[in-house]
């Protein structure tokens, strides 16, 4: 098969430099040269330039007729006004695009080579280069100044009574998160997530439960390293190295080996041999381990980041909301939502963007709704959804249609497969299914007393405060 | 000087170290082919995915080999090829290899000078530019494959090798590669700037340039004063990922623990990225504006219309360049009211752009239009600059970008006003200057089944993407099957893959052309296009010093065609300005 590929590429080579070589022997015969384009080639490019500018047009028109429908109605407020807008500046650019293509091409073909006849020396024409500034220029202005009300209007101050939804992104999915009854997010540290807390939200539990996760790992890791059999081989050898050195320069030899002293103390070879004693019975134990020296470093350098990791758990310090509200307890009756969320029709609605390892962008083209999610700096978008899920199926005449959020900046291999359903009822029907949903720290009731930490924290740290 | 021409050179030090400005041009236009077509058979492979999602190809696994088990390409390598496609049509074909083969070629040239003002530095940026393209290739073979977040590695993803297996050794070559490739640029750039601000012949004034001269060095310009903070952008980015500092990084959580460091930004590496990335638009495009701007104006027999607005309008679009990159960051959640500003400045591009439009079409206006090979790209080139340049009026208004951010309507854009018309006029300017490069002229007519398809394809590939965009299909996708609102598009899918596998396979014609040619061509005669620039004086034979005897003397603009005091169609600049003549 490959040989059958090869035989024909080379056999294409070859005919296509025959096909040059005659092409070059007749043109020396007719005494012609590249350089000189026969009237018959000008004839050909100039029609080609018009069968293909009808060609262009005719594919345009068939993918506006099939495709031009391109989406859904908008689903929000502002997707409206984004509609118009895009209508607004297609009818301009597609009449512009019309214009100047079909300007060039009918130009390429009707001033096509003919012998003998001399261009229009025509090399400039103020009057003519000002119409083609300052139309253009007009034109812009009104684009630029329609566009800008839009954006505006799109980006100003929520209102007050917004409903407020966190999405959190990760590789790859989201999640979302509601404030609960104290209308406030708890606050939220990526220093304590775990696989409870996928949020890393503060309350006196989560961080006890950090903590002792990181302690558990801590101690995983020292047990390892100090179980680590050639390092205790070692260590062994050393001891009774000394232990046999000791016992010759208790017999006088001190002297030749320059040391002033005589010997170790008791305490001091008590103390090698309890640590021999140690050893030796660690080395029967089951955690012994054998590690290279790499992976030896690679445990060890875990470890100095895992403690500078509790470090920072202990840094998070408790502080008061506005109003008095306690950080670490607003987190408590937070409700976190996985593979779908819900909002109600009609009311505005401020999303809070966080991403917890790169940047992701929520997109949810059904309401013309896109911002990016950056780990460290939390992002906001505001709107209004104006058609429930229910309509929109009506609508489409499609009973399985959902409304989407997914992943629109590229964040690894599941990229193109990172979303989540997003639902739009009515706000009864809002309320029931927040209503139903378990708050985060339902299950565990007995909570510790924040000040119990703040014993223990070395600063102020209210940086570390997300919301 | 001349003297020079009598020296007898060894192989190493004519072909491969050499200092001669057309040498070094044919090394990086040789460089740059090869580029090509490894980034357009990268292309080939990901649109087999996309047209025909999970199904298997032989030939994918014949080349990939473990990247695409069983002939169905790999959802990691995807990226990778996307990435590299983009890296290396962007920089190494359309700004290494546009720049570095036409500014070196025809700077000396049509200035009248007799090399590049340090011949040493030229070879320099050529060895560079090199290295980085082999070091970039290379990184397409090592663990866990080549840089795979996007051209534009946006960290953290791009910074932490937890976050992808791209993000490993591949991403850390790519970050030499393109150090290199910014030393190879602006040792280049600042070279052409020098010589053309030092070493113009006498009369040739500012105003007497050829616009191809005027586009080159605002190019230069613009990279020598780019360029560098693309460097910052990637120094701190190695620094992140192999010094444990934080620029970039902040609050993260990867990998089953916490990162250890934070305090840092990704947006700060978007905004020094981008600083680079937009006025590098007009880095690629504009060289390709004034190749055509020439050829159009010879091939028209038509002095270019109005000049000073074409200077001025290379200008205008130098200067707005470095105050839009902001557009690329709508939905980073920056400022609102920072965002309107980079609106305004983004859309008073669209002035100067339409300026240059308009001025080429009346150029062809009552012209007398010679369809060589070269004429054709140029007037496909003012289509694509047009039909391109039109959705970028979508893009910069922040409403609207807010929907069709990173969709395939982006992809459309991009390819449209900067991919085509740059290669557009690329291939342009190989086909014009071919006979002063090679000494011989390429086949005619293989130049026009090459044009016609590639114009066809390339539209074929990229203007059904506006649908697909505008439908909500984001780019950088490995499949589109489990959204069920983007199927209706998707058939459009396998159509725009066709388009992409005829129009590479398109480019065969062009490349046997060009190599054959430079065997077994026609020979060349001095002036074959019978043109007013300097460099049609010059004799066929390559020669050290460009001119056997003194330097040319410029007398008059570069775009006397068809005046009406002479005879000919055409009156070089070195012909003296006649008794009553109006002279340019």
């Amino acid at each position: 098969m490959k040989l059958i590929t090869l035989l024909v590429v080379i056999a294409g080579v070859i005919a296509l430099a025959q096909l040059a070589k005659v092409g070059q022997l007749t043109a020396l015969i007719r005494n012609k040269k590249e350089e000189d384009i026969s009237e018959a080639d000008s004839r050909l490019n100039g029609s080609l330039f018009v069968v293909f500018m009808v060609l262009f047009y005719a594919s345009f028109v068939w993918l506006l007729v099939r495709y031009g429908d391109y989406a859904p109605p908008s689903a929000s407020a502002h997707g409206e006004a984004v509609d118009t807008l895009m209508s607004f500046n297609m009818y301009i650019i597609t009449a512009v695009f019309f214009l100047v293509n079909t300007a060039l091409f009918l130009f390429a073909n009707k001033y096509r080579y003919e012998k003998g006849r001399k261009a229009k020396f025509f090399a400039h024409d103020n009057r003519l280069e000002l119409v083609w500034t300052v139309i253009p220029s007009i034109v812009l202005a009104v684009i630029i100044i329609y566009g800008l009300r839009t954006w505006n209007d799109m980006t100003g101050a929520p209102a007050e009574d917004a409903l407020r939804v966190e999405v959190y992104s990760k590789q790859f999915d989201w999640t979302a998160r509601y404030p609960g009854a104290d209308g406030e997010f708890g606050l939220a540290n990526y220093n304590l997530i775990t696989p409870t807390n996928p949020l890393g939200i503060v309350t006196a539990d989560g961080v006890e439960e950090a903590l002792e996760e990181i302690e558990v790992q801590i101690a995983k890791i020292e047990s390892e390293l100090s179980h680590e059999r050639g390092r205790m081989l070692a260590e062994i050898e050393e001891i009774q190295a000394v232990l046999h050195h000791n016992h010759h320069a208790g017999h006088g030899h001190a002297e030749d080996h320059g040391h002033g002293d005589h010997g170790m103390s008791e305490e001091r070879t008590a103390l090698l041999e309890a640590r021999l004693h140690e050893l030796e019975h660690m080395l029967e134990s089951d955690d012994v381990v054998i590690l290279s020296e790499a992976a030896f470093e690679a445990k060890e350098d875990k470890l100095h980041r895992l403690k500078r990791h509790r470090q920072r758990i202990m840094e998070v310090k408790p502080f008061d909301f506005d109003g008095g509200l306690s950080a670490w307890e607003a987190g408590m009756d937070d409700k976190i939502m996985k593979g779908e969320f819900h909002l109600p029709v009609g009311r505005e609605v401020e999303f809070v963007f966080r991403s917890r390892d790169v940047i992701h962008s929520a997109y949810m083209p059904h309401f013309r709704a896109q911002m990016n999610t950056v780990p460290g700096v939390p992002t906001r978008f505001k709107m209004t959804p104006t058609i429930t899920t229910d309509s929109m199926r009506t609508i489409l005449n499609n009973p399985d249609f959902d409304y989407i959020l997914l992943c629109n900046k590229v964040c690894g291999a599941a990229h193109f497969n990172m979303q989540m359903k997003v639902v739009v009822e009515s706000e009864e029907e809002y309320n029931a299914w927040l209503e139903s949903q378990e708050e985060f720290l339902a299950e565990k009731p007995n909570m510790v007393n924040p000040d119990a930490r703040a014993e223990v924290t070395t600063n102020d740290n209210e940086e570390s405060a997300t919301l | 000087m001349a003297g020079h021409a009598h020296h007898e050179e060894s192989f190493i030090s004519k072909y491969i170290f050499s200092q001669d400005h057309k040498m070094i041009s044919k090394q990086f236009l040789m460089t740059a082919v090869v580029m090509g077509v490894i980034a357009v058979m990268l292309s080939v492979f990901f649109r087999l995915q996309l047209g025909w999602p999970g199904e298997g190809f032989a030939i994918l696994e014949t080349f990939l080999g473990k990247w695409a088990p069983g002939g169905v390409l790999d959802r990691n390598a995807y990226l990778a090829l996307v990435t590299i496609h983009g890296t290396i049509m962007v920089f190494f074909v359309l700004t290494g290899g546009l720049s570095g083969t036409f500014s070196n070629l025809l700077i000396p040239l049509q200035i009248g000078a007799r090399d590049m003002a340090s011949g040493f530095l030229n070879m320099l940026s050529y060895w560079f530019f090199a290295v980085s393209s082999v070091i970039m290739i290379f990184s397409l073979f090592v663990e866990g494959g080549a840089a795979s977040g996007g051209w534009t590695v946006y960290p953290p993803l791009s910074a932490l090798p937890q976050a992808m297996p791209g993000s490993g050794m591949g991403m850390t070559l790519w970050l030499i590669s393109m150090t290199l490739f910014v030393v190879s640029s602006l040792l280049g750039g600042l070279n052409y700037i020098v010589t053309v601000v030092n070493l113009r012949t006498k009369g040739m004034s500012m105003t007497r340039l050829p616009l191809t001269i005027w586009a080159f060095l605002v190019t230069a310009i613009l990279g020598v004063l780019s360029f560098p903070v693309l460097v910052s952008a990637v120094v701190l980015l190695l620094m992140d990922r192999s010094m444990g500092t934080a620029f970039y990084l902040s609050d993260i959580f990867i990998g089953g623990e916490a990162l250890d460091v934070t305090g840092g930004s990704p947006i700060l590496y978007q905004h020094l990225f981008w600083f680079l990335g937009h006025p590098e638009v007009y880095i690629v495009l504009l060289p390709a504006l004034g190749i055509s701007s020439e050829v159009i104006a010879t091939n028209s027999r038509k002095p270019i219309f109005g000049y000073k607005a074409m200077v001025g309008s290379i200008l205008g679009i130098g200067f707005l360049s470095f105050i839009v990159w902001g557009h690329h960051m709508f939905v980073t959640g920056m400022n609102p009211f920072l965002g309107s500003v980079f609106v305004f400045t983004t859309l008073l591009i669209a002035i100067p752009s339409a300026v240059k439009a308009f001025n080429y079409i009346t150029t062809l206006w009552q012209g007398n239009l010679r369809f060589t090979p070269a004429m054709l790209f140029s007037i496909g080139l003012v289509s694509t600059f047009v039909t391109g340049g039109l959705t970028g009026i979508i893009l910069a208004d922040s409403a609207l970008d807010v929907n069709v951010h990173d969709t395939y309507f982006v992809v459309a854009h991009f390819h449209i006003v900067m991919g085509m018309s740059a290669i557009f006029g690329m291939l342009a300017g190989v086909y014009h200057w071919y006979p002063k490069m090679f000494g011989r002229m390429m086949n005619t007519k293989l130049g026009y089944a090459h044009f016609w398809i590639t114009l066809v394809c390339g539209y074929g590939v990229f203007f059904p993407m506006h649908f697909v965009g505008m439908a909500g299909a984001p780019r950088r996708y490995y499949d589109y099957s489990a959204f069920e609102y983007l199927d209706f598009v998707m058939d459009l899918q396998p159509i725009i893959s066709t388009f992409a596998i005829v129009g590479a396979l398109g480019q065969l014609p062009f490349l046997f052309n060009f190599f054959y040619s430079i065997f077994r061509g026609q020979v060349a005669t001095e002036n074959p296009w019978k043109s007013n620039t300097l460099e049609w004086t010059t004799p066929v034979k390559h020669m050290h010093g460009n001119w056997p005897g003194a330097l040319p003397e410029v007398h008059r603009w570069a775009y006397d065609y068809s005046n009406p005091d002479f005879e000919d169609d055409f009156v070089p600049q070195t012909v003296p300005v006649k008794a009553g003549e109006s002279a340019h």
